[in-house]
């Protein structure tokens, strides 16, 4: 097993712990504290009903993310088939119960707490695609052949996320793949040549679209076809970020979200209201928190030499990059609104243990390098 | 496998870094983008969010109250409670309705106009649904007030005229609001807000009104008002205080029982209008809350004209009335004087045509006194070919005649003071001799208004001063620039005694209408003015005098007099519509009216 290089002397766990990037854990912190404030004034000044369980959600998940920090790096490794197939089964399975009559149906329930497979697929398809390129040649990469099965992997996945229908996951699902395959060396023209043909297809693929989201389309690109409709959310969001101006209207008095013409103020328009009240610059303190957590995982990537661990990286800080990306520049109004959470800010326990989980991934691929031996 | 995995690798490492680029361009364009938001277009969104939160509302001022000289309220505000709705306030406006009217009963008209108002004003200003409303409506609408959102109830003030009918011409009326006065002023959009509609109450609108505050309120997404962000209470209408004296008016006005006609009474001195009155009249109260449709076309289709204020737009022609201008104008020009007689034989030729005293059997030869004393035409006509239509034309403009008097009333007449130049315009004629002598008798084109019949009496009585008819009471400042017309008081007092003569005289064509109040007589001018001749198939079936005609066709009756006739003060012009005989009718309700002024003593 030499060729998948995680052998080598098993360290302790405190070892392991403070040999990681106490930065990284800092910055996860900050943007939490930063999404419990904001929770408190989205109630109007209360800790109920959001801030307080964002906070102790958020503690729950950074026992998680410790915990998935410090397991031996291998296990994802071995494991990463098996949890790409598992997902996919929940996802089969939400689909049939979805079909046996419950309309759109995203979640599965475990008794004790439920869980969302569309959002464990984007941790899934990372690990599945880390494990089948790490193994490959760069012939193979560069070969049709190479990329058959990711394709099948990934797409049939997005299809099902797609029919739940949770258009955004289905494409930070793809999106994420793609990058993946970009990374791993898969040629430019390759890309332009689906690029191409996904283009012919657009008129097609239009007429699949639930109507609600042919709807945030046209919406999209003109707020103003319906004012008091559809248009009127992007609408009332660009007052709340333009009236907050360069220094916001203070804590507690964002006027746009307290007399509630803003809606959805504590889940996916959160950055909205954070952006109302703190200005310019407190959405730049945002971006920047966000920027700074996207770049250390960047430079775990290049600081570690082991193949899956990087790509593995990659793949992790892409979806957060996506997560982040999508959910401001469609509050904003530069992409259409496709219901994607602001990891860490927003208000919702899926998105906080999934990406948490992913942090806690991150966290330890980031210290295999030091074991990585040839 | 370690090169394979060396190179993979460095492949990996280069795609990482265009992947990181391309993050930090993607960052760039959020930052960017916040960065336009929130600087560049900062302030077009800080307008926009408060055009959401703020919600801007009138608070009317009261109008201000309206007093007769002496300090009686003739128009004031009263209370009253009307229930309003916020459009932009209730999630289903048709639900609401349904809610209201299931309480309080609305009318197909009301209704109709409430759906009319809520379709064309914006959605925050409140539409009147329903007003004076009483004690137990009120408490009704509060008990139901959840199932009905947005509907409000709100203090309104009515205006009211306690007088009724007696100040209809002189005050006017407020009414709501029409579509034509609209214009861009949202003030006129606020339910319950009335403007002066017509009289003295259109005239000083804009006094009366004050300024109105406004109120600014903060409002959340559903329209509730959360609290109050700023008020600026505005400022109450003036007050207006008036010359008529209401005793005096209410006197006028039940002179003229069922005729139907106009008076006013002027201080001769100084111009005030104590009383003007157009009878019938009607009740100014049914119009301030939008007058039925009912009540409206009665008033428009009475034959009597109750709308029409007779008292400064009825034109009439002034008949002998007018000899008064006529004499004084030949007396200034030197054409007679107080010796000058004519010989009067009951007719006379002029041209090919015969003219008629209304005496047929003639006066005998008479002066000037004597002929204002038996309103002879012949001395008249005598008088008038010799003067000509122009110099009888400047006397009546100069005693206000022939011209708006700008009392500050609608429709206010200029009657008409014909002249050469005027009948070849018209009627591209020459001017005859004829002409000139039916001016001379104040017939043919003449027209006045009673208003200023008065005026004109008052500057001929008060000795020659260029006085104006005023409802508001002039300074000292203002009566001593009156100028004096330059006519001279000899002529004026031959003139006088002329009137005095009327009434007070043996043979005085209104000699019943004389009185005697502790040395205090009446002076005066009868007129009457042919509607109609009485034509040869009438004269045929038997009508041989005016009463036997209808009511419609009957001559009109003039009475213009002034008291005490030794130092006058009042005068009073009264014009009786179709009321045949200047001397049987329009003197004596002429007469009551000064008597009952001397009464009051007025201040």
């Amino acid at each position: 097993m030499a060729e998948f290089g995680f052998h080598g002397y098993e360290r302790s766990w405190k070892d392991k712990i403070f040999s990681m990037s106490f930065t990284y854990m800092l910055l996860i912190i900050l943007l939490a504290i930063i999404g419990t404030v904001t929770l408190y004034s989205a109630a109007n000044g209360d800790w109920q009903p959001w801030a307080i369980r964002h906070i102790m959600r958020f503690v729950t998940a950074f026992a998680l993310m410790l915990g998935m920090a410090v397991i031996n790096a291998k296990y994802y490794y071995k494991s990463a088939y098996a949890f790409y197939l598992l997902t996919f089964l929940l996802l089969v399975a939400v689909e049939l119960t979805g079909h046996i009559g419950m309309g759109a149906q995203r979640w599965i329930n475990l008794g004790i707490f439920k869980i969302q497979p569309s959002e464990l697929m984007k941790i899934g398809i990372v690990l599945f695609l880390a494990r089948y390129y790490s193994a490959m040649t760069v012939q193979g990469i560069k070969s049709i052949r190479g990329l058959i099965i990711p394709a099948i992997m990934t797409l049939a996945p997005v299809a099902l996320i797609a029919t739940e229908p949770d258009l955004g996951t289905a494409l930070m699902v793809l999106l994420t793949a793609s990058v993946m395959l970009f990374a791993v060396g898969v040629q430019w023209w390759k890309f332009a040549a689906v690029g191409a043909a996904l283009a012919a297809m657009l008129p097609i693929g239009w007429n699949f679209l639930h109507e609600y989201q042919q709807n945030r389309v046209l919406t999209f690109l003109d707020p103003e076809r319906d004012p008091l409709g559809t248009g009127y959310h992007i609408i009332q969001s660009k007052i709340a970020f333009g009236s907050g101006g360069l220094l916001g209207k203070g804590f507690l008095h964002g006027t746009q979200t307290h007399l509630n013409f803003l809606p959805e103020k504590h889940t996916d328009f959160i950055f909205t209201m954070f952006s109302e009240e703190f200005g310019l610059f407190g959405s730049l303190s945002v971006l920047l928190l966000n920027m700074l957590v996207l770049a250390l995982g960047y430079v775990f990537a290049f600081r570690t030499r082991n193949y899956f661990a990087r790509l593995t990286m990659v793949g992790l800080n892409t979806n957060y990059f996506l997560y982040v990306f999508i959910n401001i520049a469609m509050v904003m109004g530069v992409l259409p609104v496709v219901g994607v959470p602001l990891p860490l800010i927003s208000y919702g326990g899926t998105v906080m243990f999934s990406i948490m989980a992913s942090f806690g991934i991150m966290l330890c691929m980031s210290v295999t390098y030091d074991n990585y031996e040839e | 496998m370690s090169d394979y995995n060396t190179e993979k690798n460095h492949i990996l490492s280069r795609r990482l870094i265009i992947i990181i680029i391309i993050n930090l361009l993607a960052f760039a364009v959020l930052a960017a983008r916040l960065w336009y938001l929130q600087v560049f277009e900062a302030e077009k969104y800080r307008m926009m969010s408060d055009e959401n939160r703020i919600s801007t509302r009138f608070l009317l001022s009261p109008r201000g109250t309206i007093y007769d000289r002496n300090g009686e309220v003739i128009a004031k505000n009263e209370q009253n409670f009307q229930a309003v709705m916020i459009a932009e306030q209730t999630p289903n406006i048709e639900k609401t309705l349904e809610v209201f009217k299931s309480i309080i009963a609305l009318s197909e008209d009301e209704e109709a106009r409430i759906r009319n108002d809520l379709k064309s004003k914006n959605r925050f200003i409140p539409v009147k649904l329903k007003e004076n409303l009483s004690w137990d409506e009120v408490s009704q609408l509060m008990l139901h007030a959840p199932d009905m959102p947005g509907v409000e109830i709100s203090e309104g003030l009515n205006r009211r005229y306690p007088y009724a009918e007696l100040y209809a011409h002189v005050l006017g009326y407020v009414g709501p609001v029409s579509e034509a006065d609209r214009k861009d002023n949202p003030l006129y959009m606020v339910p319950g807000f009335k403007i002066g509609k017509s009289g003295l109450e259109k005239y000083f609108d804009y006094k009366l009104q004050g300024k109105s505050g406004t109120v600014k309120l903060e409002v959340n997404a559903y329209g509730r008002v959360m609290k109050e962000i700023e008020r600026d209470a505005g400022k109450q209408g003036d007050n207006i205080t008036i010359t008529v004296d209401s005793r005096l008016q209410k006197a006028a006005y039940e002179a003229f029982g069922k005729q139907s006609g106009a008076a006013v009474v002027l201080d001769v001195r100084t111009g005030e209008i104590l009383a003007m009155v157009s009878a019938p009249s009607f009740d100014p109260n049914l119009f301030t809350n939008g007058i039925s449709y009912k009540h409206w076309n009665e008033l428009l289709n009475n034959e009597r004209m109750p709308l029409i204020d007779k008292a400064v737009s009825g034109q009439y022609s002034p008949g002998s009335t007018f000899k008064i201008v006529v004499a004084l104008a030949a007396l200034e020009a030197g054409i007679i004087n107080g010796e000058t007689r004519y010989y009067c034989s009951g007719g006379m030729e002029i041209g090919n045509t015969r003219f008629h005293c209304w005496n047929h059997y003639g006066h005998g030869s008479l002066n000037v006194v004597e002929a204002l004393k038996y309103s002879c035409d012949i001395f008249f006509y005598e008088t008038a070919l010799r003067l000509g239509a122009d110099r009888i034309r400047e006397m009546a403009l100069k005693l206000g005649l022939g011209q708006v008097p700008n009392v500050g009333l609608d429709n206010e007449k200029s009657g008409l003071i014909p002249s050469k130049s005027w009948k070849m315009a018209k009627y591209d004629a020459q001017w005859a001799p004829g002409d000139s002598a039916n001016t001379g008798i104040g017939q043919g084109y003449v027209l006045v208004t009673p208003m200023q019949l008065v005026t004109m009496l008052a500057r001929v009585v008060n000795g020659g001063y260029a006085v104006n008819p005023t409802f508001i009471k002039p300074t000292e400042k203002q009566l001593s620039k009156i100028k004096h017309l330059n006519i001279s008081k000899r002529n004026i007092e031959l003139v006088k005694l002329g009137m005095y003569e009327v009434v007070n005289g043996v043979g005085g064509t209104a000699k019943k209408a004389k009185f005697n109040l502790d040395g205090a007589r009446m002076g005066g001018k009868t007129g009457t003015t042919q509607v109609r001749r009485i034509s040869m198939k009438e004269r045929r079936s038997g009508i041989r005098h005016d009463s036997q005609l209808p009511w419609r066709l009957r001559n009109h009756a003039w009475f213009m007099g002034y008291a005490p006739a030794d130092n006058p003060r009042y005068a009073v012009a009264v014009i009786v519509e179709h009321g045949s005989s200047g001397s049987g009718v329009a003197a004596p309700i002429a007469s009551k009216i000064l008597q009952e002024t001397l009464k009051l003593d007025i201040k």
